[in-house]
């Protein structure tokens, strides 16, 4: 692991939501992560954990208090979010998020495939990208290369999720983002977009985070483990050790880590 | 009888009139429906357009070109909202509505340029007198002079240049930006430039219809947007009501908002020979948006329950 560079660096992030109000609210506390290349990380943690405002701070959907975010190198902590884009593929925990629903599913990945780039006046889609959307729909098996020109709106929740991991990776990301991106589908359809997640990640050999609610998803995808509380990682888990994980040491060691928050957090033993 | 030959004699000029609102319509149409903002800029900027156009007409400039600053003068107002909204964080429907009232005081300046009087509410141009490229005076001739016949090749034109904007990659992203506004910055898309782009292009549009409508009309007059919102409104739900499920192409769903705004002139045309005053139109035309604004929102709330939810499968 020495000897690869790292991809993600989060150096001492912090984060309030709403300062000085009753409802303040301190998401990120001296957050530390450095994820390797090649690295794909599960990230867990009850409600308020901070795992999904990890992952907006490191798309720059808000700037942060203080901290360091670097990706591959480079510092991108005063970035806006749409020009951090160009380092990152995202998917979101709603289907609706991550695609435009009035637009073709071709013109979707159109604009998947100038993600970071400059908007000219070229034509927005080539005939030639077709043919490549064509071939890339088909590793999907869901039949979409035969509705290329349909709507994205009228596709399921599982497909838009599919088509959005591919928009994602379309112009290979330095880190792909997903947040709780099988949270609002059913358990089959879940399974399936998480396989096609694997596939993915490994053809493309991508560096990617992955925010689930799902332990025994944590368990079961990725090379390294990571569990948040209130703002902070307080387990890291990699490799083979990763690997030997079970379910009721994961339960144990939430238990003993954050106290009795556990039993307030039906979710997580979903 | 009497009444059905009026109304059909009057349609030519209803036809015109509704090609040259039909600009205001398309303007609306990509501020509404691409964009997903409604923006009051329009009241203001229609009448920009016929000011500025109308005043350079008067000063002996050539048509074309008086157009030409019109439009730019319109995009000038769309940029202000523009900003107002992005860069100052003020909600659309505000800033559009501080442009349009500025633009008020504005184009009382603008229409006493070159005039004793410091300010102006009124600008005649006449035909006789000046080279206006449409008057409705020759509308219902069988010549080249005829209005309809420039209207329809600027329209076509109009239309013919934004369906090539559209397809660009910058003319994707903007409709991705009204579409879907996290999608497209995850997508690496400015949605705060493309905003402020959208907005410019629009009042380009609007104000090359009050620069067509005052040659049109042989008048520029202050209150000559008021309620052009709420028009433009009409003419795209008119159009997209009755030719939605027939117009799929972009180029074909402008078409139809510009057909909308022709309709709507013809309704109006026979409204006024029923007997109703000119000046019942607001009501109407306010009417008209809100019923047809309110049908569709109903039928989804009130008559689809049992429809949702289905094919949540891969």
């Amino acid at each position: 692991m020495s000897d690869t560079r790292s991809m993600l660096e989060l150096h001492g992030v912090y984060k309030t939501f709403n300062p000085g109000t009753v409802n303040e609210k301190r998401a990120l506390n001296g957050l530390e992560l450095t994820l390797a290349e090649g690295d794909f990380v599960t990230v867990i943690g009850s409600n308020g954990a901070g795992k999904s405002t990890a992952l907006n701070a490191i798309a720059g959907v808000w700037p942060v208090d203080a901290g360091t975010i670097l990706i591959d190198g480079e510092n991108v902590t005063g970035l806006p979010e749409y020009k951090r884009a160009r380092y990152l593929g995202r998917v979101f925990q709603d289907p609706m998020t991550g695609t435009a629903a009035t637009m073709e599913i071709q013109e979707n990945l159109a604009l998947a495939l100038r993600r970071g780039e400059k908007r000219t006046l070229r034509r927005g889609i080539t005939k030639k990208e077709q043919e490549q959307y064509r071939e890339l729909l088909k590793t999907l098996d869901l039949g979409l290369e035969e509705r290329m020109s349909a709507k994205v709106g009228l596709l399921s929740g599982g497909q838009r999720q599919a088509l959005t991991l591919l928009m994602a990776t379309l112009k290979k990301p330095k880190l792909l983002l997903l947040d709780e991106h099988t949270a609002a589908l059913d358990p089959k359809t879940a399974e399936k977009v998480l396989d096609t997640t694997d596939t993915i990640i490994r053809e493309n050999h991508l560096t990617a985070f992955m925010v689930t609610h799902n332990m025994k998803d944590a368990i079961a995808h990725g090379n390294r483990l990571i569990m948040m509380n209130e703002g902070r990682i307080i387990f890291d888990v990699a490799g083979e050790e990763k690997k030997r994980l079970t379910m009721a040491e994961l339960l144990d060691k939430f238990t003993e880590i954050s106290g009795n928050s556990i039993t307030n957090d039906s979710v997580l033993l979903a | 009888m009497n009444v059905l030959l009026s109304f059909v004699n009057s349609l030519p000029g209803a036809c015109g009139q509704g090609l040259a609102w039909g600009l205001m319509a398309i303007g609306v149409y990509l501020t509404y429906k691409i964009l997903d903002v409604a923006d009051l800029t329009v009241d203001g900027s229609l009448a920009t357009g016929g000011a500025v156009c109308g005043v350079l007409i008067v000063m002996g400039v050539n048509p074309w070109v008086a157009m030409l600053a019109a439009i730019l003068a319109g995009m000038l107002a769309g940029l202000i909202t523009g900003l107002l909204h992005t860069a100052c964080g003020i909600p659309a429907i505000l800033s559009g509505i501080l442009t349009q009232l500025a633009l008020y005081s504005l184009n009382l300046r603008i229409m006493a340029i070159g005039d004793t009087a410091k300010t102006k509410a009124t600008l005649a141009l006449s035909v006789d007198r000046n080279p206006l490229l449409v008057s409705s005076r020759f509308v219902r001739e069988l010549s080249l002079r005829n209005p309809i016949l420039l209207l329809a090749i600027i329209v076509a034109a109009a239309i013919g240049l934004l369906y090539w904007f559209f397809g660009t990659e910058l003319g994707c992203s903007i409709r991705a930006t009204g579409a879907n506004q996290n999608m497209s910055r995850a997508q690496g898309i400015n949605t705060d430039k493309n905003k402020v782009l959208g907005l410019v292009v629009s009042n380009g549009m609007v104000a090359m219809s009050g620069a067509l409508l005052a040659q049109y009309s042989g008048s520029v007059t202050i209150d000559m947007g008021r309620g052009a919102i709420v028009i433009g409104l009409a003419a795209v739900i008119i159009g997209e009501v009755l030719l939605d499920k027939v117009f799929r192409n972009f180029a074909l769903k402008l078409l139809a908002s510009v057909i909308g705004a022709i309709i709507y002139y013809a309704v109006i045309t026979l409204v006024l020979r029923l007997g109703l005053e000119s000046t019942d139109l607001k009501l109407l035309t306010a009417l008209v948006v809100a019923v047809f604004l309110t049908v569709p929102y109903w039928k989804e709330k009130y008559f689809t329950k049992a429809k949702k939810e289905v094919g949540t499968d891969v």
